[in-house]
């Protein structure tokens, strides 16, 4: 293991107040789309930005994957997408098992 | 020749030990590290699941779903302010995610007493988002909310809030032990011994990714 592998991250104090910072704005951001009782595709648009943002940049600068090597990303990032498939299934199954409730149980 | 070589090598359990070591490395990280993520990649798999059951049971039932805006509300100066307990419990866990960035930052400096005093305030965090999430719980068991049922709508609500938050709560409690342990052994010397403080490094993965659930569990589970 090579000196700079070993002590490779560090990084300035003020890139992490300034993530920190950001996180901040970002969770009262959507903390205001409650307040405010935003309803409908905003209220979801906006839920789901924040959520990604915040999600990005605790993995990115926090967790100090933007400076690990491809094959680390690409192992521990990858392989998530597959809940996708998950998710989409369920959502399937999940829709199709209200509507049957309706029609069966009258709701 | 190939057979030669490997008719040498040790057999069992201590051949498979030395097949996937033998000059073999493919993430040029501390091994602590590597593990470290790769259990991480498992619990993302593991909440993404329970995530993915919420929303299958929330979708699919014909009853209205409670609403989580009122149900978290708290009344504070005589005021009904709608999901503030949630906001504060997040503002802490980022605040602490915040303070462990710090002890890493100092741990590659090498500054002990830093490092120990940044652990064991990220620790205290946690310990206070623990303590909410406890005072939370009672409240909504006070309420009746149950894992079978609650008076405010559909039953799979209970379930789905226990399950979640009780999974991610034992997360944040394990982690506090975790940071506890970190901070005694960065506090006694153990890392300038052993002339790395990548430990500390491996520690923070662990905390910030507990934080990271909670932005999935706040968005999905508190606002949607």
């Amino acid at each position: 293991m090579s000196e700079v592998a070993a002590e490779g991250q560090q990084h300035p104090i003020g890139l992490y107040l300034k993530v920190w910072l950001l996180l901040f704005v970002f969770s009262a951001g959507s903390y205001m789309v409650d307040y405010m009782q935003l309803q409908g595709e905003l209220r979801w648009f906006l839920i789901v930005v924040f959520m990604w943002l915040k999600a990005a940049f605790i993995v990115a600068i926090f967790m100090h994957m933007r400076w690990e090597r491809m094959a680390l990303i690409t192992a521990i990032l990858l392989p998530p997408i597959a809940i996708a498939v998950l998710v989409f299934l369920m959502a399937v199954e999940g829709g199709y098992t209200f509507f049957t409730r309706l029609e069966v149980f009258g709701g | 020749m190939a057979t030669d070589a490997a008719a040498d090598m040790p057999r069992g359990m201590e051949g498979v030990v030395q097949d996937w070591a033998n000059d073999k490395q493919t993430f040029q990280v501390p091994w602590g590290k590597a593990m470290m993520w790769i259990f991480l990649l498992s619990d993302t798999f593991i909440f993404s699941v329970f995530l993915t059951s919420y929303m299958t049971v929330r979708v699919s039932t014909t009853e209205v779903w409670p609403n989580a805006s009122e149900v978290f509300a708290l009344t504070l100066f005589g005021q009904s302010i709608p999901l503030i307990l949630i906001a504060i419990m997040t503002f802490i866990l980022i605040t602490s995610s915040g303070t462990m960035a710090m002890a890493v930052n100092f741990g590659y400096r090498k500054d002990r007493a830093k490092t120990a005093a940044m652990l064991l305030i990220t620790a205290f965090f946690g310990a206070t988002f623990v303590g909410m999430q406890a005072f939370e719980w009672t409240k909504l068991i006070e309420e009746g909310v149950r894992p079978w049922g609650n008076p405010m709508g559909a039953p799979q609500f209970g379930s789905s809030f226990f399950m979640i938050t009780g999974f991610h709560g034992l997360h944040v409690s394990a982690g506090v032990i975790y940071l506890l342990v970190t901070a005694w052994r960065v506090w006694s010397g153990f890392y300038d011994r052993k002339g790395t403080y990548e430990t500390v490094e491996v520690a923070g993965l662990y905390w910030h990714f507990v934080d990271l659930v909670w932005v999935f569990i706040f968005a999905f589970f508190y606002l949607w």
